[in-house]
């Protein structure tokens, strides 16, 4: 289809702005533009259109089952969107006077109430705008810890070789060393290794569990106590956070600080990238690094915005954070309650199980007995003898009308894919899924050859990465030339 | 309670069953019993959509909608036309995940590639991503682009949004960076002040055009001064005024980063809200978090996918320059659709306006005993006044009109009103708003 | 003119051109395990490398490899071509030289054609 920009004509447009009430002031030559701007001239009913047909090259939990491992792409309740949008929240200027904002503290201190109950912290702050921000933010609290008590020499963060992208990027951004800690066969934390790692150098230690394997790291207590012994506190990395609600807390497993994923977890929509919103909890040692402004409530029951906090980190992002996220994010909590968030993470839990559980004949599963929210598959034996990837097998689904699980992650097991359902799926949607798995599976044993080509249904086939990677072409140039 | 669980408890018996397990519990041996909660978390019990929602609008009715709002300093009221909200509300773009796999996300692929095109056309730099958090967290980001071995000094100005100042402080501070900010004079940067603390170890030097005060710096003659140094030079800019003002390109930028709020954002209490970043190509391969590519299928026929990934922490890790993951898509979906809307017409018809409310409204505000323009210099739709008698006690009595006067300023501006106005500040409410202060200010 | 060209066991060649410059570049077996090469992040003229540590990256589509030097010495020279034609390693390898060093004060254990040929057979 055509870009926007080869659409419409000179002279079309939206009449949006009434003229000038007021006599016009033109700016002085000095700082006048001259460069010439382009920008499409279509009238609305094109525009309009362009977007319905973009749309229809999109796909997003509305379309269909989703089963990204580690995103957690459950259904997006309308509800928060509507209250989301409402004026009394998105028509309200950050800096407004606070007697004419308590609604939105408001939110924002029955959020952090909640979500310390559920996650078992003392404290929480809204800034960081996504998990990996959230990340760097909780390792700033770390940094801070130590340095307050002079401890300036513990400059390493340990993560486990499955972690997240983000923990070890994360950790240096807040100017740590990574030390990479190894799993064990079966797909948990080395004890031994930890124990050997930890030391007078270490600041902390970051860990997802349920880990990115989909398992609950059994020597939780084991783990989190080695690092405190060696002097370290430990980050909790949210992302899984949606297999434990109500039944385990990451502060009774001995963790110090962690951060949410609340377009994961907490059911607010992904936009196609974002915003998403992570927000970071820590246990009261932690509480006086927190991000500037934090929120007290006053004798007279009126919230404020305390600025001069001292020993605080600062500010890790303009304003209050992705605060129309958090409005969501506090409606989902309030609609589900105590009984229903428990109710959504053991819902999930079973899903995982359902589908693993009847994929496991078919499939190679590395740990096939048990597992959280997710599990995750290894192609490495199809590979060798067939030579059909995990994308080859990813790319046979897009045909099918579903999406891939996550490919390729955790980089620990070869060939990976990694299947997360997420609670708000039926049980009619799963046995589907299971039998396309299984159809796809037998197709790639029968004929190997012919797995390459998918998908054959979609609107392109498979693009050629590799050249867009080697000559960049990221914009459309009015002149016509190359980039 | 509230539930968005399609099976029944009946069902899940059933599936329960059919994996050889008796109850859910058994699915969650995994759990030591140490570290189970082993009680009922001390939440409220779940609501109906109808009592959410009332319980939600009564939470929101203790916040006060201002009918008119003259106060920007980092976030703007603009007319927001009705088709960015419908098409942005589109449950594919609001559902979908980050678009690795290609073949079914090529509308939100196209989308971003058209945001990136319009940014490199709004700021007349050769790149941009598919965004960052925000303006504040793009700046600390552009600055990390530019560090070299032997450069590891960065100069800030004093006249920044102090939050984009904050931020970056925070990001350097596990770094091994050195962060001097430059002093003002007159509300604009002291160009004599800054000469002096740029040298051969800076990175580079950050300016926010139009500033925190509203005042137009003089960017030529402050970009020849890094250019001077070697060093990079980054405008901060607002993407409003770039229909009429001179792009960071024209005045020698070589990254150029902003806060996309304007197009089509709403106010939203801070946030969401949008960080562009956009570059000169030699710095194409520094530019952090995603960007899309054009390229083709193996039938020739134009695909979009997210290219230069081996850059992103996904694959770079611990070597990664940036760790950042999710962006701000949809908001960048909302920019983009907001300048198809307004077009070039439309953009510069905004900045216009804008600007000669503010003047406007300048001028009126002036005619007033006590109120004057505290810098002299030229600007675009906000400026720096003086305030006759207490300043909480004037903007006072603008809320009880239902008006949310400027923002008043502290440190060493304590006693300063920081105003703006844009294409959505009629005539007549200025002319309230004056005639509200005029009886103040007797 | 004949050279001597001797193989590192992280799999790069190392020319020498004379006592104390050397030219690097990667294996025709590395570059086949690490696919279609899109960019090569290349060190500046007048780096230090030193033997056994990481001067370079290359990059394909989904990852992204250190390379690593066997000598330690003074970057003399940088193989500018490869930054905007990567897929010149991928279809040369040996023509596609990544740098030269000179000053070359120190260098890894190195190995010669044969016994690098022995080593990838055994490792592949």
């Amino acid at each position: 289809m055509k870009l926007i920009f080869e659409k419409g004509m000179e002279g079309r447009g939206c009449t949006l702005l009434p003229p000038s009430d007021v006599p016009l002031i033109q700016l002085g030559e000095k700082h006048k533009r001259k460069q010439e701007l382009h920008l499409p001239e279509v009238s609305e009913t094109e525009l309009s259109r362009h977007y319905t047909e973009l749309m229809k090259r999109t796909f997003g939990v509305n379309d269909g089952f989703y089963p990204l491992g580690s995103c957690t792409m459950k259904y997006n309740p309308k509800i928060n969107e509507e209250i989301a949008k409402m004026p009394e929240f998105a028509d309200i200027h950050p800096l407004q006077p606070e007697h004419t904002i308590q609604g939105c503290l408001e939110v924002m201190v029955l959020a952090e109430k909640y979500l310390s109950e559920i996650t078992g912290m003392d404290r929480f702050t809204f800034q960081p705008a996504a998990g990996a921000h959230g990340e760097y933010t909780g390792l700033q609290l770390i940094r801070a810890y130590h340095e307050a008590k002079g401890n300036v020499k513990r400059d390493k963060i340990l993560v486990p070789d499955s972690a997240h992208g983000t923990n070890p990027a994360s950790a240096v951004m807040a100017g740590f060393t990574v030390i990479n800690v190894p799993s064990t066969k079966d797909g948990y934390v080395d004890v031994e290794e930890l124990r050997k790692a930890a030391g007078d150098d270490t600041a902390g230690f970051m860990l997802t569990n349920p880990n990115t394997l989909g398992l609950f790291e059994e020597n939780i207590l084991e783990i989190t106590e080695i690092i405190h012994q060696a002097g370290g506190l430990n980050y909790y990395d949210g992302a899984n956070l949606n297999a434990i609600m109500g039944i385990a807390r990451p502060g009774d497993m001995g963790f110090d600080v962690v951060h949410l994923n609340l377009h994961k977890t907490f059911s607010t929509p992904h936009g196609g990238g974002g915003p998403g919103s992570g927000p970071v909890g820590c246990k009261e040692i932690l509480a006086d690094y927190l991000p500037s402004p934090c929120i007290i409530e006053n004798d007279d029951g009126n919230y404020h915005l305390e600025f001069n906090k001292e020993g605080s980190i600062g500010r890790v992002k303009a304003f209050y954070g992705n605060f129309l996220v958090v409005v969501r994010a506090l409606t989902y909590i309030l609609t589900l309650g105590k009984e229903g968030l428990k109710h959504a993470s053991e819902s999930a839990v079973l899903n995982a199980n359902y589908m693993m559980h009847h994929l496991k004949d078919t499939y190679p599963i590395p740990f096939p007995d048990k597992c959280m929210h997710e599990f995750v598959i290894s192609l490495e034996e199809l590979k060798k003898e067939k030579g059909v990837t995990a994308l080859d097998i990813a790319k046979a689904m897009l045909d099918h009308g579903i999406h891939p699980p996550t490919m390729y992650f955790p980089l620990i097991i070869p060939e990976a894919l990694m299947v997360e359902p997420t609670e708000t799926e039926t049980k009619e949607t799963l046995d589907e899924v299971i039998e396309i798995y299984k159809k796809i599976y037998k197709e790639a044993v029968d004929h190997p050859e012919a797995m390459r080509d998918y998908p054959r249904n979609t609107i392109i086939g498979r693009p050629d990465e590799v050249a867009a990677a080697r000559k960049p072409v990221l914009r459309y140039r009015y002149d016509g030339a190359s980039n | 309670m509230g539930s968005y669980i399609p099976n029944t408890l009946q069902e899940q018996q059933e599936m329960l069953h059919s994996i050889g397990k008796e109850q859910i519990e058994d699915l969650f041996t995994l759990i030591p019993e140490k570290v189970r909660l082993n009680r009922e978390l001390n939440l409220p019990s779940g609501l109906s959509e109808m009592e959410v929602s009332n319980r939600m609008r009564k939470i929101g009715k203790k916040n006060n909608v201002f009918k008119s709002i003259f106060r920007g300093a980092g976030a703007y009221r603009h007319y927001i036309p009705s088709i960015v909200k419908q098409i942005t509300s589109k449950e594919e773009f609001v559902t979908s995940y980050t678009p690795y796999q290609a073949e079914i996300s090529q509308g939100v692929l196209q989308s971003i590639y058209e945001f990136q095109t319009m940014i490199c056309e709004l700021t007349g730099m050769d790149v941009a991503n598919a965004s960052v958090y925000d303006g504040a967290t793009a700046a600390a980001e552009a600055i990390v682009m530019c560090l070299e071995r032997k450069r590891r000094k960065v100069v800030l100005t004093e006249t920044l949004h102090p939050h984009t100042i904050e931020v970056i402080n925070n990001y350097c501070s596990g770094l091994d960076i050195e962060v001097v900010v430059a002093p003002s004079n007159q509300g604009k940067t002291d160009q004599q002040q800054l000469e002096e603390l740029l040298d051969d170890r800076t990175a580079c030097l950050l300016i926010q055009q139009p500033n925190y005060y509203g005042q137009l710096e003089e960017c030529d003659e402050i970009g020849a001064l890094a250019k001077g140094c070697g060093a990079k030079y980054i405008i901060s800019c607002n993407p409003i005024s770039l229909g009429i003002l001179k792009t960071p390109a024209e005045y020698g930028a070589d990254i150029a980063i902003g806060e996309g709020q304007p197009l089509g954002i709403p106010l939203s209490f801070g946030g969401p809200y949008l960080g562009f970043m956009a570059s000169k190509e030699k710095l194409m391969r520094k530019l952090p978090g995603r960007i899309v590519g054009e390229t083709k299928d193996a039938l020739g026929r134009k695909a979009f996918v997210l290219t230069l990934q081996a850059r992103e922490q996904h694959i770079r890790r611990e070597k990664a320059s940036s760790n950042i993951c999710s962006n701000q898509a949809l908001c960048a979906m909302t920019a983009a659709v907001y300048l198809d809307a307004m077009g070039s017409k439309g953009l510069t018809q905004a900045a216009m306006l804008s600007m000669s409310k503010a003047h406007y409204l300048a001028d009126q505000l002036c005619k007033i005993n006590g109120f004057k323009m505290v810098y002299e210099g030229e600007y675009f739709n906000e400026f720096v006044t003086s305030c006759p008698g207490n300043v909480n006690k004037v903007l006072g009595e603008l809320e009880r009109h239902g008006i949310l006067g400027g923002y008043p300023l502290t440190g060493k501006h304590e006693g300063h009103i920081l105003w703006c106005a844009t294409e959505v500040n009629t005539k007549e409410e200025i002319d309230t708003l004056v005639a509200i202060l005029k009886e103040v200010a007797v | 003119m004949k050279q001597e060209l001797l193989f590192s066991e992280s799999h790069e060649w190392v020319q020498f051109l004379d006592e104390t410059v050397v030219r690097i570049g990667l294996t025709d077996y590395a570059q086949s395990e690490l696919g279609d090469l899109v960019f090569v992040n290349l060190p500046e003229e007048g780096d230090e490398v030193t033997a056994g540590e990481p001067f370079a990256d290359v990059e394909s589509v989904k990852a992204v490899s250190d390379v690593y030097s066997p000598v330690t010495g003074i970057v003399s020279k940088v193989n500018e071509i490869l930054l905007d034609q990567p897929e010149l390693i991928n279809s040369d390898p040996m023509e596609a030289w990544l740098i030269e060093v000179e000053e070359v004060s120190e260098k890894e254990e190195l190995l010669t054609e044969d016994e690098y040929n022995d080593f990838i057979s055994r490792e592949g």
